[in-house]
């Protein structure tokens, strides 16, 4: 244990930086693919097409393949930015597009009938969506984003890849320093479970919060 | 019933349908349509599934755009979008066959939900009228339920409440009874009948024979997009003219 102690400073930094990531891009995701997902679902054939096409580019491109493309072509671009808000804005982005389709899939369990019930009330598109869309999408979306945040929480690890000092990374140095492999990764893996349980207890607490009988 | 006879031409139309034309791609739903409809008139139209009777009553409030022809209502054309068109829907109530509660709210909240929000009630004036009718559909004990909790006759009472809260000048009804277990379809149609009598006027697209009998003013019989033959519902049942209502009439009342 005494190798964890040794160097619970950069390590405690590294977990920082993971949760710092997973934080910053999961809302990032969370606030872009709730727009796609609207486009996705507007009447505009145009930004209907749109967020069709980003959903699918980013759902068939590797995430690595991404992060290197951004850490090494926009540099070439001349936008120079720093490793970890590089990586971040491509993990946001990405995982935005399972956002999108996660929230789609929410507004799909809004059954028509209530659509057609509140334009016969008299609700214009404005306030079926606030009064009855939304809510209730929302609500039915809340298990699957709870997925998805826990996929972009271990996703950060491949910013390791692309040198971002984040949990993986450090647990990669210490190894190379002390070469206890099987101890060190699997601390580093019992810290990205919690993280996920964290998630997933949160998304199970606010379901249950926001669960409509039926 | 103690109501005065209404004669379908007579005065001005509450809904006037004149020459209507409606194709989804190239199937011609409705034909010719020629209607009107008075106020405090209660017309039932019956048909053969696929006759376009659903269409006719959605044409009615714009949930179906129709291809050409005119559709006013008290005397306003239908306005074909926005703002207009949302506040002449708030003045047509529509119930529809699969009820289409609001599930996210309670059954108050979705008697109370557009007279807020469309008619700016105050919450305290929609509530005692949401109540009120509640009352009236014999469900004022369920209010702070939600439509998952309710039998299929009850949702279809709180839908019935829920139009009426909008004070509507008239309402249409797709098949209300059409989704319910046999036991429930009294509960509703003796909703719709008190409704009847008390002077609302109806548009009710239904196979329940024996409401148009006893509620109807007038019996409208479509078939293959266009209205075949309309009359009182005594002559129709008992005298149809046309062979294609004698042959709808002889399979359905037949069992």
């Amino acid at each position: 244990m005494d190798i964890f102690v040794d160097s619970a400073g950069p390590l405690l930094s590294a977990i920082g930086t993971t949760v710092l990531m997973a934080v910053v891009a999961g809302v990032g995701a969370l606030v872009l693919g709730t727009l796609i997902a609207a486009a996705r679902i507007s009447p505009i054939p145009v930004l209907r097409g749109a967020a069709f096409a980003y959903v699918q580019f980013f759902v068939n491109v590797p995430l690595l393949a991404l992060l290197i493309l951004a850490v090494f072509a926009l540099p070439d671009a001349g936008i120079i930015m720093p490793l970890a808000p590089t990586a971040v804005l491509v993990l946001a982005l990405y995982e935005a597009a399972y956002v999108a389709e996660a929230v789609r899939s929410g507004v799909n369990t809004v059954g028509n009938g209530q659509i057609e019930a509140s334009r016969a009330l008299g609700f214009t598109l404005g306030q079926t969506l606030r009064l009855v869309v939304i809510p209730q999408s929302l609500r039915a979306a809340v298990q699957p984003l709870g997925n998805v945040m826990i996929a972009l929480t271990m996703n950060t690890a491949l910013a390791a890849a692309v040198g971002v000092v984040e949990l993986t990374s450090a647990a990669n140095k210490l190894n190379l320093v002390e070469a206890q492999p099987i101890l060190i990764f699997a601390a580093a893996g019992l810290v990205y479970m919690a993280l996920a349980l964290v998630i997933g207890l949160g998304a199970g607490r606010i379901e249950r919060k926001v669960a409509i009988l039926r | 019933m103690s109501r005065e006879p209404i004669s379908p031409e007579s005065g001005t139309g509450m809904v006037v349908m004149t020459d209507v034309q409606k194709h989804f791609g190239d199937h011609h739903v409705l034909k010719d349509i020629s209607l009107s409809i008075a106020a405090r008139e209660v017309v039932v139209v019956v048909g053969p599934s696929g006759s376009g009777k659903s269409t006719l009553c959605r044409c009615i409030n714009r949930l179906e755009t129709i291809t050409s022809g005119s559709i006013l209502v008290d005397g306003t054309a239908l306005p074909t979008e926005g703002k207009a068109l949302a506040t002449l829907r708030s003045e047509v109530g529509m119930v529809f066959q699969s009820f289409n509660l609001f599930a996210h709210r309670s059954i108050l909240d979705n008697v109370t939900l557009a007279p807020i929000q469309v008619r700016k009630e105050s919450k305290k004036v929609a509530e005692a009228h949401a109540l009120e009718l509640l009352d009236r559909v014999g469900i004022a004990d369920k209010a702070d339920s939600f439509p998952a909790q309710l039998s299929g006759g009850q949702q279809q009472r709180a839908a019935i409440a829920r139009a009426l809260a909008m004070r509507p000048k008239v309402m249409l009804f797709d098949e209300p009874t059409s989704a319910l277990d046999p036991e429930m379809v009294t509960e509703v149609l003796d909703v719709m009948i008190s409704l009847a009598a008390e002077g609302m006027t109806m548009v009710v697209v239904t196979h329940e024979m024996g409401f148009a009998r006893r509620a109807a003013d007038r019996v409208v019989f479509m078939d293959d997009g266009r209205i075949v033959e309309q009359n009182t519902p005594a002559e129709f049942f008992d005298h149809p003219e046309s062979e294609r209502a004698k042959a709808f009439l002889s399979k359905i009342l037949t069992h």
